[in-house]
């Protein structure tokens, strides 16, 4: 490990150990919340017994169709929007605006239109993500070199051709940040309406727990979604470094 | 008017049209019960506006999101100042935020219930928790990309730190602290929303969840469209002083 790395290991251990300080001796109180070992252990004893399996595989799965939704979607409109300056100045406001608005305002829409089941908050969670995707594939398709896509048609390569194998490849760093906003979005938007309205998930349990002062549930739950979606974030980062590191960046 | 000025009316007044246009077209696709069609929605709207209640619920809000952008700016701006000109604070710190920028921020709802409980401080808190992050990642890469000249002359003029921030660091950065502190306003006022559908009862936010609860489609139309009108102005307006600061800078 680097110096540095190793710096950041202790600061998080730090941090930790101040918050295992404080719940022990009670500066912050129980029903607030349990000392960290706690929640590990408690995370670790849902985990074996699999009582809430079914919850976390429900919303694990939403997500991911959000996700994959919106990134084929995303990556889709960017392309086809590409290519139409005016169509794009014109919905740029659109998109400076978009994560200002509460999105969950669509749900009960969604809920009429889908019934109550898992598809609303696919939708939502779709909707979330779709635009960070579009955005930022839409930025990386401008950094594309223009040599690139002139030797494409000097190629004779067909638009779709162009768009898979020069421009897409071409613009995968910045593709794969708007990934990782998606991956966000995608759990924001699915435990968001578990929340708000919905049978089973996540979110629903997490909600549930806290309304019956349940914190050997509530925590380990919280845990689970933050490691999961640090987890992925970590993975995406990694990856885009490799990415760039082949292009000597 | 100048030809870019007048582009870009055009360009708003065909997002509106177009917008208002699909809005009417899914109305009619979807029907009542989902959602309410323009006109009638905006008449409810001022009608809404006009009543004592609601312009209660607005002040509320505008005072949490107020309140929250304050602490969040300040904040972003201070950790951002200190983790970009300190390099090995700063690369200590940095992936640690941006691990902190990843998660699902919703999820922690409960928490921030538990600990400051319900009311204007949970919602603040959420408002400021999603907006600090993005505006000290942005200060931290600011404040590095700053030229070094400009640095080195501060040194040999002997300023102290709060003075190189604010003669040289600050003005010499605006333009992309300003891009920033634009992030940042979304953030936070969806962070406070959100805030306010979980964890308060009064405000916008609030508001809407009772909507939803009551499925009352005129209400959560009318919240809606006004958050979306006023992000959609304030962020116009900022992105036109971004623009302008970059293109002077």
């Amino acid at each position: 490990m680097t110096r540095i790395g190793l710096y950041r290991a202790l600061m998080i251990a730090a941090a930790v150990l101040l918050l295992e300080g404080l719940c022990l001796s009670g500066m912050i109180d129980r029903l607030t919340m349990p000392p960290p070992h706690r929640i590990l252990l408690d995370l670790a004893t849902i985990l074996v017994s699999g009582s809430q399996n079914a919850a976390i595989l429900k919303t694990l799965t939403n997500a991911s169709i959000a996700l994959a939704l919106a990134l084929v979607l995303g990556v889709v409109g960017a392309v086809a929007l590409h290519g139409h300056r005016s169509a794009r100045e014109i919905l740029e406001p659109l998109f400076a605006t978009y994560y200002a608005v509460p999105i969950f305002a669509f749900y009960p829409l969604l809920i009429v239109l889908m019934g109550l089941g898992d598809a609303p908050q696919i939708g939502i969670g779709f909707m979330l993500g779709v635009v960070a995707v579009i955005v930022n594939t839409l930025n990386g398709l401008d950094r594309v070199p223009r040599v690139l896509r002139k030797t494409a048609r000097i190629q004779r390569l067909g638009m779709v051709e162009i768009a898979l194998t020069v421009t897409l490849p071409c613009a995968a760093p910045y593709v794969l940040t708007g990934v990782k906003f998606a991956v966000a979005y995608s759990l924001i938007g699915v435990i968001g309406a578990e929340f708000i309205m919905s049978r089973g998930g996540m979110g629903y349990e997490i909600s549930f727990a806290y309304t019956n002062f349940d914190n050997a549930t509530m925590y380990p739950l919280i845990l689970l979604i933050l490691a999961v979606s640090i987890a992925i974030n970590a993975a995406l980062s990694r990856w885009e470094k490799v990415l760039l590191g082949r292009r000597g960046q | 008017m100048s030809a870019g000025a007048w582009r870009s009316t055009r360009n708003a007044a065909v997002l509106i049209v177009g917008l208002l246009i699909a809005w009417q077209l899914l109305y009619a696709i979807a029907g009542q019960a989902a959602l309410a069609p323009p006109l009638a929605t905006l008449r409810y709207t001022a009608a809404l506006l006009a009543t004592e209640g609601f312009r209660g619920h607005l002040s509320e809000s505008m005072r949490a999101f107020g309140a929250a952008l304050t602490i969040a700016v300040a904040s972003g701006l201070l950790i951002g100042f200190w983790l970009g000109f300190h390099k090995l604070a700063g690369e200590v710190c940095e992936p640690i935020l941006v691990a902190l920028y990843s998660i699902p921020k919703i999820t922690l709802y409960p928490i921030l219930l538990l600990a400051f409980g319900l009311g204007m401080s949970a919602k603040v808190a959420f408002g400021a928790l999603h907006g600090i992050i993005p505006v000290a990642l942005f200060t931290i890469n600011v404040v590095r990309n700053v030229k070094p000249i400009l640095i080195k002359t501060g040194r040999v003029h002997g300023l102290r730190p709060t003075e190189m921030v604010r003669i040289v660091l600050f003005p010499a950065a605006l333009p992309e602290i300003f891009t920033g502190l634009r992030v940042g306003f979304s953030l936070t006022l969806i962070g406070t929303l959100l805030g306010e559908m979980f964890a308060a009862q009064r405000g916008l936010g609030y508001l809407l969840m009772t909507a939803i609860g009551l499925h009352n489609v005129e209400l959560i139309m009318a919240v809606t469209l006004i958050l979306f009108v006023f992000a959609a102005a304030v962020s116009s307006v900022l992105l036109a002083v971004d623009r302008r600061l970059h293109a002077n800078a």
